[in-house]
């Protein structure tokens, strides 16, 4: 490489990092800065109206896991908290699985259209995302609430006698949410299926293979990048929801982030809101971090 | 070599499309693939040579007809349960496994005990060279790596047939003649019955124990590659393989009319109007008005090294080209324009019907 080409290509990169300003301004402006004030506020003291006082206080943190008793001032466990957790994740877990369960059949449908075909399926898919996201919560609502689409359906058939009780359940909250955030599985399944090369099918069922070991040996270890991009993307809005449990799941089966509201509003409790808010940050990451190690882990040992 | 038939296909037809649109991809083809011999589907693309190929392997389904493998029907049997395996075009390795873990991956879906899957695959390895490859990725291989590690992992669960779909067509030609002699070394090697697909006359000819030439769905002619050379059945099958000449002749006593009126002797039973055929080399170039010789002039000379290809016209105009062996340097050779006389060697002639 001669000096000017060196030079021209150290220019280039240096006006490449200039590209990325505008992105990092609105990610330092958006994103970390609110998360700094939340990470303050999670240690002061809650005021008596909402918002703060600046004065240092863990009870914020501490009273994530543990409620103190009004009479003694001991601490307990917290189980309603508790219960928030475990029901978030498992919630989001299985909304998760849920998605991919629909999703892959799904994707490989579209995948293996004529490429004409293609674009209108991909354009379908995107289409719940032109309606703003409460209207399909409740869209949904209408479908399986006790006077609605699905029962009234049922009865009419005769599979049922009585209106099935969907609505206000976790069932309820796990269908609004696979059915929200099934787009984003499709679309990152969609791109891994369309770059697999379908004539590895033959050579599996030709090497022996049944069709189930075809999907488990060949198809799933090479879509595996798009199943790993597609469960991030709903597990993450699935843990954070707020809306979907908000009208599902009614008062009652809340998740952590009407847990969240609550402390905001309702509660007056900004240190603990923010507590939670930053706890919610490490389950992603740590969940984010388990999911990613697990996915690679035997998969690709020489590069 | 037995004469056992391993793979047979009756009156195999594969149709495409509906209604007005159907192509018959195979045309009831009928044939009988013996064990052990290295058998070549020759034909232009779109012949359906390679469809007869998937129907062996069990990828498509006839629409009527019947494959056989050692006298059993196998017509219904999935891909995955028939004893036989296929090397693909493309190749078609597994990206996610390494060259090692793609050989073994037959003879663990047979469910064999790894340790005999660990000792096979060493054993294939070794068999196409690729020993120090075991642990890399496909994608780390050149192009005739794959192809080796495409050819192992067909081989390591030892199938009946092994079907070969176009491999070699993939690689450049000095690879592809080494692989051409690697094929046949594996084929006596490992004594599997093969059939090969390939447009290649030349590999044809030069690998196979015998070879069908297939056109427009219909096996044209099967046969030893010198069979299909030096008799062929139709004008198909002696244009594909090799160049040769046509002359219009009719049917006399004891040979064929040429248009010019001469007549060459040539043993046939057929009658009325038919096409003679010669090959360039077995055209002889004689001295004009040599007794018994056809009288012709030199036309123009193309040379290609070792020979030269003479275009000569005979006296009525039809057009023979002859291949002689180039000259020396210094030494006076044909030249163009010259008055000439040919004879076609003992045999060589040939009648085709029209």
């Amino acid at each position: 490489m001669s000096a000017a080409e060196e030079r021209l290509a150290r220019q280039s990169a240096r006006n490449g990092w200039l590209l990325s300003v505008p992105a990092l301004l609105l990610l330092g402006v958006a994103a970390i800065g609110p998360l700094a004030v939340i990470f303050v506020y999670s240690f002061l003291t809650p005021g008596q109206y909402g918002n703060v006082v600046w004065e240092f206080s863990l009870d914020g943190w501490i009273s994530i896991l543990f409620t103190r008793d009004i009479f003694e001032g001991t601490l307990g466990l917290a189980d309603a908290h508790l219960t928030i957790f475990w029901r978030s994740v498992s919630l989001s877990i299985m909304t998760t699985v849920v998605a991919f369960a629909l999703g892959f059949p799904t994707a490989w449908f579209i995948a293996t259209r004529p490429a004409k075909q293609r674009a209108l399926w991909l354009f379908l898919i995107t289409i719940p995302f032109w309606t703003n996201l409460l209207i399909r919560t409740f869209a949904i609502m209408e479908v399986i609430r006790a006077e609605g689409v699905l029962n009234t359906a049922l009865l009419w058939i005769g599979i049922i006698d009585t209106p099935l009780a969907i609505i206000y359940t976790d069932v309820a909250v796990l269908i609004g949410m696979a059915y929200v955030y099934l787009p984003l599985m499709v679309l990152p399944l969609f791109a891994a299926i369309d770059r697999f090369d379908m004539r590895l099918l033959e050579a599996g069922y030709d090497l022996y293979a049944s069709r189930w070991q075809v999907l488990r040996r060949v198809i799933l270890p090479i879509v595996k990048p798009g199943i790993v991009a597609g469960s991030i993307l709903v597990f993450v809005p699935s843990l954070g929801a707020y809306v979907t449990p908000r009208v599902l799941g009614g008062g009652k089966n809340m998740m952590i982030g009407n847990f969240i509201e609550l402390q905001f509003l309702a509660g007056r409790n900004w240190p603990l809101g923010a507590a939670l808010s930053v706890t919610l940050l490490v389950i992603v990451t740590a969940a984010l971090l388990i999911y990613v190690r697990a996915a690679n882990r035997g998969s690709n040992p020489h590069g | 070599m037995t004469e056992a038939v391993t793979i047979e296909a009756r009156n195999a037809v594969k149709a495409f499309g509906q209604g007005d649109h159907v192509v018959r991809a195979l045309d009831d083809v009928s044939i009988q693939i013996r064990k052990g011999e290295f058998f070549t589907l020759l034909g232009p693309s779109g012949c359906g040579k390679t469809t007869l190929l998937r129907l062996i392997a069990g990828f498509e389904m006839p629409t009527s007809g019947t494959i056989l493998l050692d006298g059993a029907d196998i017509t219904d049997l999935p891909p995955n349960r028939r004893p036989v395996n296929t090397v693909f075009q493309s190749y078609a390795l597994f990206p996610h496994l390494t060259v090692a873990e793609n050989v073994g991956f037959g003879l663990t879906m047979q469910g064999r005990p790894k340790a005999e899957v660990k000792a096979r695959v060493a054993e294939m390895l070794a068999l196409v060279k690729l020993e120090a490859m075991a642990g890399r990725k496909t994608s780390q291989l050149s192009g005739g790596q794959q192809q080796r590690v495409a050819l192992a992992r067909a081989l390591a669960p030892q199938p009946k047939v092994l079907l070969l779909d176009e491999p070699l067509s993939a690689l450049d030609l000095k690879l592809r003649k080494e692989m051409q002699v690697e094929l046949k070394r594996l084929q006596t090697e490992t004594g599997i019955t093969f059939i090969f697909v390939t447009h290649d006359q030349e590999e044809a000819l030069t690998m196979s124990d015998r070879v069908g030439v297939m056109s427009a769905g219909k096996l044209q002619q099967v046969g030893s590659p010198k069979e299909i050379y030096t008799r062929p059945v139709n004008r198909f099958v002696a244009s594909f393989i090799g160049e040769t000449n046509f002359l219009p002749a009719t049917v006399v006593a004891g040979g064929v009319r040429l248009s010019t009126g001469d007549v060459v002797e040539v043993a046939t039973a057929a009658m009325g109007t038919v096409t003679l055929t010669v090959r360039p080399e077995q055209v002889r170039i004689v001295g004009a008005g040599e007794a018994g010789a056809i009288s012709a002039r030199v036309k123009f000379l193309v040379y290609f090294g070792t020979d030269t290809h003479c275009h000569l016209a005979l006296a009525d105009g039809t057009e023979v080209v002859a291949r002689v062996q180039s000259p020396a340097s210094g030494e006076a050779g044909i030249v163009e324009g010259s008055e000439i006389g040919i004879r076609f060697a003992p045999g060589a002639a040939q009648v085709l019907e029209d």
